[in-house]
């Protein structure tokens, strides 16, 4: 598949301003009010939803997950193989995906909802949403405190920049998406079959 | 009870003093209020509305036009991060400009800001439009397992959103913007990062709700 690299103007240079444009904003509402709405009809805003996934007993988050992965995969990739779109990579570093992965998952078991799905308990009156709210809001900052720090140690462990599981094994990523679609596709066939839910 | 106080997988693996002790002391109060509690199904309690294969490809669907009229990906956890630096401007804006994070990242209402707030009346108009308004300051699982103190809920949440905020922004992102916008563009940090949302989720999960 061809990569036709930067062929939609960029958007992401961060704006000086405290406020983005008025249209883009806009098409954020849409596009929330949108996945709010999804996420909720999903079940993914009730506590005891994403709790038993976590426990192994309920896996709508999983069959949520790889659906989404599955389609938009297809989608994004198509899209930009016609320079549509653009990729929107970041960097992996090993050590900082795998610590911050891990401890985001503890904090996900203790809270019960994860950021967005937070959002969308908030807005189905799961009040309890907003005391892991303000932890987010608060976590947010000690990393902040400590965000020179971490660039200088945990962020150079494993630096491997921008790069996709395509470009690691070395495989045409038009033959990547196929295979991989279809292979998510039985897992998904696999899960629908032996879960309960 | 000590013992597994001291399992709590996710006070060894940070060198941060404050999170370790947030860690261990989360663990102590839900060892008294689980004592002797049976364990709890989650699928004794509602779930989803809708098939979760048609709600994933609708938002398959939806990450295609984010891409395509926003050039954007789905994402949530930074709202949290720009709330936090408008609070630092607030509050102590010399020491705020002064951070790594917030220099790189200054606090602004952009898409994602938008987005997620609105994924807040996304969700009351599903509920409220699907008569599933909870309405309610204990999630019903969690009460069946911890009992009714809205406090004990209050100081757990609290600690394991600190924990996930901060696990987020050194991930690079949440089950929102690695889980479902990076694995889908093949990312390798979202796929190792997801991965290890749920080793770290299911570790914690099963400690609380199983022991």
């Amino acid at each position: 598949m061809i990569d036709p690299g930067k062929a939609v103007p960029q958007s992401t240079e961060k704006p000086a301003p405290l406020v983005a444009a008025a249209p883009k904003l806009m098409a954020g509402a849409i596009f929330g009010l949108a996945f709010g709405f999804l996420l909720q009809k999903g079940g993914v805003g009730k506590f005891n939803v994403l709790i038993g996934q976590l426990l192994l007993q309920d896996w709508t988050v999983a069959k949520i997950m790889l659906t989404a992965i599955v389609v938009g995969m297809i989608g994004v990739f198509a899209l930009h193989h016609f320079a549509k779109v653009n990729l929107h990579i970041k960097p992996t570093k090993i050590g900082a995906n795998i610590i911050g992965g891990l401890l985001f998952g503890a904090g996900f078991a203790l809270v019960g909802y994860c950021p967005g799905t937070a959002a969308v308990a908030l807005g189905q009156g799961s009040w309890d949403a907003l005391f892991g709210m303000a932890g987010l809001i608060a976590g947010s900052w000690v990393f902040a405190e400590l965000s020179g720090w971490i660039q200088r140690t945990v962020e150079q462990w494993g630096d491997l920049g921008k790069v996709l599981l395509p470009d690691l094994l070395h495989v045409p990523r038009g033959v990547f998406v196929v295979g991989f679609a279809l292979a998510l596709t039985v897992l998904l066939v696999l899960l629908q079959r032996f879960t309960s839910r | 009870m000590n013992s597994r106080a001291n399992k709590h997988p996710p006070g060894h693996l940070i060198p941060k003093r404050a999170s370790y002790v947030i860690g261990a002391l989360a663990l102590l109060p839900l060892c008294v209020a689980a004592a002797g509690v049976p364990n709890v199904d989650s699928r004794d309690y509602p779930g989803s509305a809708w098939s979760p294969y048609l709600v994933g490809a609708a938002i398959g669907v939806l990450s295609w036009l984010t891409f395509y009229f926003s050039d954007e990906p789905i994402g949530a956890s930074s709202f949290f991060a720009q709330i936090a630096g408008f609070l630092g401007k607030l509050i102590a804006p010399r020491r705020t400009a002064s951070l790594a994070y917030f220099k790189d990242n200054p606090p602004c209402v952009d898409w994602e800001f938008v987005f997620v707030a609105t994924v807040i009346a996304g969700g009351a108009v599903a509920a409220l439009t699907g008569g599933e308004f909870a309405n309610e300051w204990l999630p019903p699982m969690w009460m069946a397992r911890f009992g009714d103190s809205i406090a004990l809920r209050a100081v757990i949440a609290f600690g394991g959103g600190i924990l996930m905020a901060f696990g987020a922004r050194l991930a690079g992102g949440c089950t929102s913007g690695h889980g479902i916008s990076g694995t889908l563009q093949l990312n390798v940090a979202s796929w190792i990062a997801v991965v290890c949302f749920f080793i770290g989720g299911i570790a914690v999960a099963m400690l609380l709700f199983k022991l």
